[in-house]
């Protein structure tokens, strides 16, 4: 059955304890208990519905575990609220695209920063104005290639540059560790080569907690891979060692392989 | 005393039913709130107040029976078409005029009654079929100011139509009696058979919430149209007729007001508030918490009403007591709403899935 | 449509220049009515600029924020029933009078936001409204102070002798500043940092938490301010009008209110002002032509939400994007000529 896995040497930043989360009869996480360690890209991989994006919500707060605890950076942050969270360090993008369409990428980018620059009780200047609000959102665009597309309103944007912008606002937030959920859904194939070469050069910077279906993508990025089925951690190793694992074959990778022949 | 004959229910008991949901913009609220405190009306020995408690429990039952009807239909629509109607009191107020002019035209009190729910759920159906389509799947706000627009023309239709004065339902003989409800306890017989059909009908709507397909679709605050197409419902059809059920329900509850009080412009605007109330205590979209809920309302709102007033002057100066009394009564409600809340937001019986 | 964009489509719009007639109008009525003797007009006008003031800052929650208040006419209402008690209770000084007004108001904005921000969607419209009805109630059963009849008030408010409410054009001209004061204001604030997490609220509420923002706190704040500026509005009503009564927050005032800002196009600065004169000049002219004037106002309403639903400014702004070469032509003209 579950395989424990020794939690975390001292160097886990993100701590996942026994994690549990019913939707009626839906057990989504069932015992889940993981860790991301300091500098690592940590992949949960599963079949749709396995649970991935409800233990991200949990992560987040968004969605309130019945049972289980999560600890980040040491600190017991179960019951934290999502903002909290968010300026702790702990920065999401979403696996489907949520951002405020009525306004320019570079205004998306630019809340990004302004959440992590104090409080927002500033009732005058105008905000977009603003140099320290709007140089680095400039600089996060730049970085993920949407930098001439900065003044263009999010609506107008392509699917991948919305992709794209998630991923720019995730790094805006001024991230200790970021959550991508399945940042790759719906890119093609030069979209998703950028976004893995965007992700190679993070590697090491940050913490990273992905959640993928291109298995491709997955297996040549991650330190470690967490297999999720129906709820439950059915394996959770190195790339190597999953790949080779019967269990992980049989519920996932099997079916996966067959699928891309 | 002609006044008691002639109108047996507009006498000192005369339930919160007028205070709360009838205060005409100027003017007849005071007359209203007056009744209920009627110097002459307060017995005062105990068992005198026991028998006027019991009244008013009655009356509050009454009350809230009737704001369940309404409740009903404004939650029956939300829960099904995601609308928001203000304009189902403008409904409440065409079901009223409609069964005074029927009743009177036709002679017969029950032939007049169910002409003017036939022609209430009928005007509903039209305002559907004209308006009220054409808002689903548009924002609340669309549907808050369109409704609005549906209330003004409404109001001034009915002014054209039947002028500004009010209008009385009377009542035949056979209702305008007492009868003894407890060894010892007269109760206003039309009262007690508006409990018993308001009940009659929140049966009716259990059983087809509970029993029926279009009941189904009710329970599963089915809003998205993909999901009750692919159960093969012929959606316009359906949603034509939840609304003329809906608007036959306000009708109802309308008429058998106008029968206490009269009928008037606007009758339905405050009352519709109140059932608004009903709705954010229940829960939105629960018929099962709209009916405590009315219960709930209807009881501490007309109880308030008529003692709370005496109890503050226990315990306040005269002068304190007659400006907090009513202050504060009328209040009762909002305070309840307040409690639940804070306590549980998505009301008593919230609607999972939504 | 955020101020920002406004500014870069360039001066000369259809919807500039509306503004500015209706300002010049507005700013220059008494010098008119003073010499004809029109005071109806002006009375008028007051009732607007009041009302248009109101109709901001319910703009600054509705239009900017996205919360769709309901009872925005309880504000007006608190604010005129402070100052019609205290001056029947023999305080007429402006200066308790007026701020109190705003506290009292502010302090309703507090409960009323803490309780219905943190619902969404109807049953918040469902929330504010029954809120707003409780206050009209407790109105109503103020016998002290006229009860259902309304109370008139007989001193207005006294400013040491700095300013004489009781003359008509110096009062125009107080409610003329104190409108644009608010609309400036309004201005400021949706384009600041608190007002883009306003916006941001109302465009995308999990996002912005999920970015770590605590919106609730923002958007009470922002309610709260909204309801202390529409209690000075009432404050001011209730001096033009010399007059309280339980009908000014009845819940239908508060349905008007939001018409207007509707009318005048959400979350634009001068959209409520615009909203408030249309609304109110359509009333005059129906109720000119019928005593019936509702059974037509009515399906009008309607008719915009159906088919107009940017409103008034939805309409200026379709024409501009139609006219937009010739105002473009227009504007680089009056450029070039500026620069010389
Ligand atoms: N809000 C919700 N209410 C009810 N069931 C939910 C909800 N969110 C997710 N689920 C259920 O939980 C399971 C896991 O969903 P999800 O976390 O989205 O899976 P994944 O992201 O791995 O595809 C699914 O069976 C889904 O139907
Ligand atoms: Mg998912």
């Amino acid at each position: 059955m579950v395989q424990e896995l020794q939690i975390g040497g001292t160097d886990a930043l993100l701590q996942i304890e026994g994690l549990t989360k019913r939707f009626g009869g839906v057990v989504a996480s069932e015992n889940v208990t993981l860790d991301v360690r300091a500098g690592e890209l940590h992949a949960i991989i599963g079949p749709n519905g396995a649970g991935k994006t409800t233990l991200i919500g949990q992560l987040t707060g968004e969605l309130r575990p019945d049972a289980g605890r999560i600890r980040f950076d040491g600190e017991d942050i179960t019951a934290m609220p999502t903002f909290q969270r968010s300026l702790l360090g702990l920065a999401r993008s979403f696996q489907i695209t949520s951002l405020f369409l009525d306004v320019t990428a570079l205004d998306n980018v630019a809340l990004a920063v302004q959440a992590n620059a104090g409080h927002s009780f500033h009732f005058w200047r105008d905000a977009r104005s603003e140099a320290e609000l709007r140089e680095p959102a400039r600089a996060a665009l730049a970085r993920v290639g949407l930098g001439q597309r900065a003044d263009v309103m999010a609506a107008n944007l392509s699917h991948g540059e919305h992709r794209l912008l998630e991923f720019a606002m995730a790094l805006a937030n001024k991230p200790r560790m970021l959550l991508l959920d399945e940042p790759m859904a719906g890119l093609g194939p030069e979209e998703s080569a950028r976004m893995v070469e965007m992700l190679r050069e993070l590697k090491g910077e940050l913490p990273v907690l992905l959640i993928e279906h291109d298995m491709e993508a997955v297996f040549a990025l991650a330190d470690r891979i967490t297999v999720l089925v129906y709820g439950r951690v059915i394996a959770s190793d190195v790339p190597a060692k999953i790949r080779a694992n019967e269990e992980v074959r049989q519920a996932y990778l099997g079916e996966q392989e067959a699928v891309h022949g | 005393m002609p006044r008691t004959r002639v109108r047996p229910l507009a006498g000192p008991s005369t339930g919160s039913g007028g205070a709360s949901s009838n205060p005409q913009r100027y003017g007849s609220t005071k007359r209203c709130l007056g009744l209920l405190g009627h110097p002459d009306a307060r017995v005062t020995t105990v068992g005198g107040t026991m028998l006027l408690f019991v009244e008013q429990c009655l009356n509050g039952l009454q009350f809230g029976l009737l704001l369940f009807l309404l409740a009903a239909g404004l939650t029956l629509v939300f829960g099904i078409m995601d609308l928001v109607n203000l304009a189902h009191g403008s409904l409440y107020m065409v079901g009223a005029y409609f069964a005074a002019t029927f009743t009177a035209l036709t002679g017969s009190f029950i032939g007049g009654v169910l002409l003017a729910l036939v022609a209430t759920c009928l005007v509903g159906m039209a305002v559907e079929v004209i308006a009220m389509r054409r808002l689903y799947g548009r924002d609340h706000l669309d549907h808050v100011l369109g409704t609005f627009g549906l209330i003004l023309f409404f109001n001034e239709a009915v002014r054209l139509i039947w002028g500004p004065a009010g209008m009385n339902l009377t009542l035949p003989s056979w209702l305008n009696t007492s009868i003894e409800i407890l060894p010892g306890v007269p109760y206003s017989s039309y009262r007690f058979s508006i409990i018993v059909v308001a009940l009659a009908v929140a049966l009716f709507l259990y059983m087809l919430v509970m029993r029926t397909r279009i009941g189904m679709l009710i329970r599963a605050g089915a809003s998205n149209r993909e999901m009750v197409s692919a159960l093969g419902v012929n959606i316009k059809l359906l949603y034509t007729l939840v609304f003329g059920l809906g608007a036959a329900l306000a009708g109802l509850a309308g008429l058998m007001q106008a029968a206490i009080l009269t009928a008037q412009i606007g009758m339905g605007e405050n009352i519709l508030i109140l059932a608004f109330v009903v709705i954010i205590i229940g829960g939105i979209g629960s018929i099962r918490g709209a009916f405590v809920a009315s219960i709930l309302v209807g009881l501490i709102d007309t109880v308030g009403r008529a003692f709370l007033p005496d109890i503050f002057k226990l315990v306040l100066s005269q002068a304190a007591a007659s400006t907090a009394g009513p202050a504060v009564s009328s209040m009762l409600i909002y305070l309840l709403m307040t409690i639940v809340l804070v306590v549980r937001p998505e009301g008593l019986f919230p609607v999972s899935n939504k | 449509m955020t101020s920002g964009a406004w500014f870069r489509r360039g001066w000369i719009t259809p919807r500039n220049v509306v503004v500015a007639a209706i300002l010049t109008f507005v700013v220059l009525l008494p010098v008119y009515t003073s010499g004809t003797g029109n005071y109806f007009l002006l009375s008028l006008f007051t009732r607007i600029v009041i009302l248009a003031m109101a109709a901001s800052t319910l703009n600054l929650i509705l239009g900017y924020g996205g919360m769709v208040s309901f009872g925005h006419a309880a504000y007006v209402g608190i604010g005129g029933y402070v100052v019609g008690i205290l001056a029947h209770e023999g305080i007429t000084t402006g200066f308790l009078q007026w701020p109190l007004a705003l506290i009292a108001s502010g302090v309703f904005g507090l409960v009323v936001g803490a309780l219905s921000l943190r619902t969404r969607g109807v049953y918040f419209i469902m929330i504010t409204l029954a809120f707003a009805q409780m206050i009209y109630y407790v109105a109503l059963a103020l016998d002290r102070y006229g009860g259902d009849d309304g109370m008139t008030i007989y001193t207005r408010s006294q400013f040491a002798g700095l300013i004489d409410l009781s003359q008509k054009t110096v009062f125009y001209y107080l409610c003329v500043v104190l409108l644009l004061g608010t609309i400036y204001l309004v201005h400021r604030l949706a384009n600041s940092r608190f007002g883009l997490v306003i916006q941001g609220s109302r465009s995308n509420d999990r996002r912005m938490r999920a970015i770590g923002f605590p919106t609730f706190r923002y958007r009470l704040t922002c309610f709260v301010i909204a309801g202390m500026l529409c209690g000075l509005s009432g404050a001011l009503l209730a001096t033009h009008t010399d007059f309280i009564s339980p009908a000014m927050m009845h819940w239908t005032r508060s349905g008007d209110l939001i018409v207007m800002v509707v009318l005048g196009g959400m979350a634009s600065v001068f959209g409520p002002l615009i909203g408030a004169v249309a609304l109110l000049v359509l009333e005059e002219v129906l109720s000119g032509i019928t005593e019936y004037w509702q059974i037509i106002l009515g399906p009008l309403l309607l008719l915009v939400v159906l088919f107009a639903r940017g409103g008034v400014d939805g309409i200026l702004l379709h024409w501009h994007d139609h006219y937009r070469s010739a105002s473009h032509g227009i504007g680089n003209l009056l450029a070039r000529m500026r620069r010389g």
